[in-house]
């Protein structure tokens, strides 16, 4: 039989007609993540037709993008912290996820956050599983060893109708990160390594693969963080094969499977990997053993470099066109520029075991002066997991704001947002223009990156303030 | 849907690479619960100043984008978020085609559903449009043609479906609702 990668294998299992020249093929949906700012649209669809969603059981609807990270407990209390449209989004949701009959986990709920973070830590995400959502950052779900990806609005309509979608098949990038990580680099530093070396159109077309020795040795929580950054080089996907780490996470969420039936799935699971021999349209391998903390100068992601490097002394049209907008020079260093803001959360950066890496550099220490630094807990279960290690105390200790869950200052729509003109270092995965606020200036940087910015109030290597 | 077949019309240039869809429409303006209205914040943060006038030099705001129907943008267009508010900000706007030597896979996928047809070209046909602003083309989507001035003509790629959806105005969701039993039958397979 052919060797089939990880990729190829999920994509089998999921065709319910397979792709022709006339049409493309139909792909089953086994999860479909549901927020308020990429569905209104298509629940009306579904009401202008008359069709009902076909399987609210497997969907998983939450509140991210446009709610307040002040603590609500009432829809009045939205109402008066929140802007008209957003709040009015914030209720349509509920009376869409009413009306459909799927269960949103609203601002009352527990296990509420941002849908990206909440999926695996209910076990929802599992090996093998397609994954879509109106959210381009889905790709997340692909550490697991799932094939997730985002979609628009009509296509949110067309899995809300019938749990399928017309897709053409992608083509495969293996990218092969080897070596171990030196302490103070981090996950994110793999990733905006990766999305520097391959450009932010490197993996327009295709799904990655990311394998490698130094994959092999990162947490689920790391590997969610360099499969979340997928799309910022342009791949609708990334994924990561199952392995024991994956399992001993997944073991005993509340929507993973149990007894017999986890003995059943882990047989499954466990055939998913890339055969050897798999054959992938294309090949990338990155040594990640000598590298240093990044950090991004520009106004896309691939524009980074390594902390402690100079910025080019030249480039094309797009980087003086960014150093304009970044008011940074060419040919000088970005260490030591001083900070506004410090934002710790996301999908990309928003788990434990990145406000973890954020205490260990605030523990004892001040935010600098006129620096604001926000703390955004991914989800409700991080924030009181985060909250039982005494995180908030630290945070609250050293001067920072301690927030309830959410998308918050990555998207900057539910009022968290970056004054014009002003300087963020940011845990999240975007540094357009005035993606955190009209002219706000960001540096996407790791969790401790963004705290040694926010004690020293301006941009730091981490591994001068670690012990 | 209306049916897209031909478009003709001058081209509006905007020649940055990497135009994200953070700039093609932003979120604070994605708070909106319909698909209408979109075409007024388009590209907002770079055709507004601070205090809401217009700023004369940005191409959107000059003569040059009048009853413009073609963009033709930079590499990698359509980048970043897979928000379905940038096509619909474009058509809003009145684009009905986006030319570029390579437009990102979400925002592909999103403009072939809302009849704005994206067009790939290669660098030479590209490096000459973005000198050639305001240049009068065509594209003929039923025989996949970017016509440009004096008679060239070059062939670009579109999948067959989408195409065959855009030229009839068909919704895509009637394909997938046909296939019912299909669907139907592959979910009781796999119980």
């Amino acid at each position: 039989m052919t060797a089939r990668s990880l990729f190829d294998k999920v994509w089998d299992s999921h065709i319910v007609t397979p792709e022709s020249d006339d049409h493309p093929a139909i792909l089953y949906v086994d999860l479909h993540l549901i927020h308020e700012v990429t569905s209104p649209q298509a629940f009306d669809v579904l009401r202008e037709k008359g069709l009902r969603v076909r399987r609210t059981d497997l969907s998983l609807a939450t509140l991210d993008h446009s709610i307040p990270t002040v603590p609500i407990k009432t829809f009045k209390d939205l109402e008066l912290v929140s802007e008209p449209a957003a709040a009015k989004q914030v209720v349509q949701m509920d009376k869409n996820c009413k009306d459909f009959g799927i269960e949103l986990r609203n601002f009352a709920s527990a296990e509420r956050g941002i849908v990206h973070v909440i999926a695996p830590e209910l076990g929802a995400t599992q090996p093998g599983k397609t994954i879509v959502c109106g959210d381009s950052h889905t790709s997340t779900h692909g550490a697991f060893g799932a094939l997730a990806f985002g979609i628009g609005t009509t296509e949110v309509g067309h899995v809300l109708a019938t749990q399928c979608l017309l897709q053409r098949k992608p083509k495969t990038l293996a990218i092969n990160l080897n070596g171990a990580l030196k302490p103070g680099v981090a996950a994110k530093d793999i990733i905006l390594k990766t999305i520097g070396e391959i450009g932010v159109d490197g993996g327009t077309g295709y799904v990655i693969e990311y394998r490698g020795t130094a994959i092999e040795r990162l947490s689920m929580e790391e590997r969610m963080t360099i499969c979340n950054m997928s799309i910022e080089a342009g791949a609708r996907a990334g994924m990561i094969a199952p392995d024991d780490v994956t399992y001993s996470y997944m073991a005993d969420r509340p929507l993973a499977p149990k007894g017999s039936a986890w003995d059943k799935a882990l047989k499954v699971w466990r055939n998913l990997p890339s055969d050897d021999g798999a054959k992938f349209d294309r090949s990338v391998t990155i040594d990640v053993g000598d590298l240093k903390p990044m950090i991004t100068f520009g106004t896309n992601p691939g524009m980074v470099v390594p902390i402690d490097q100079a910025l080019p002394k030249t480039g094309d049209a797009a980087f003086a066109k960014a150093l304009r907008y970044m008011q940074l020079e060419a040919g000088k260093p970005v260490l030591g520029q001083p900070v506004d803001v410090v934002f710790i959360g996301s999908c990309t950066n928003g788990r434990l075991s990145d406000l973890q890496a954020a205490a260990s550099i605030l523990d004892g220490r001040k935010v600098a002066a006129g620096v604001r630094l926000l703390v955004v807990p991914g989800s409700a279960p991080v924030k009181k997991a985060a909250e039982a290690l005494g995180l908030d105390k630290i945070v609250r200790a050293a001067g920072g704001e301690w927030r309830e869950p959410g998308c918050s200052m990555c998207i900057a729509m539910n009022g968290d947002k970056v004054a014009p003109g002003k300087l963020a270092v940011s845990t999240s995965n975007r540094n357009f223009e005035g993606r955190q606020g009209s002219g706000a200036r960001t540096i996407l940087a790791s969790p401790l990156t963004a705290a040694a910015a926010a004690v020293t109030g301006s941009v730091t290597d981490p591994r001068k303030l670690m012990n | 849907m209306e049916p897209v077949k031909i478009i003709r019309s001058k081209t509006v240039v905007m020649p940055f690479e990497d135009i994200d869809t953070d700039q093609i429409i932003p979120a604070r303006f994605l708070t909106t619960t319909t698909k209408t209205g979109l075409g007024t914040k388009l590209f907002n943060d770079w055709r507004y100043a601070a205090d809401g006038s217009p700023k004369p030099d940005f191409v959107l705001n000059t003569s040059a984008a009048k009853d413009a129907a073609i963009l033709v943008g930079g590499r990698n267009f359509g980048c970043g978020s897979s928000r379905e508010h940038a096509p619909w900000a474009l058509v809003d706007f009145g684009i009905r085609a986006v030319v570029s030597t390579a437009i990102a896979d979400i925002f592909r996928n999103n403009s072939l559903k809302n009849g704005l047809v994206p067009v790939l070209v290669d660098s030479a046909t590209h490096e000459w449009l973005l000198g050639n602003p305001g240049a009068e083309v065509t594209v003929d989507l039923e025989k996949r043609l970017l016509k440009l001035p004096g008679g060239r003509e070059v062939t670009f790629p579109i999948d067959g479906f989408s195409r065959y959806c855009l030229l009839n105005g068909l919704d895509q969701m009637g394909f997938l609702l046909e296939s019912e039993a299909k669907i139907k039958a592959f979910e009781e397979a796999r119980a």
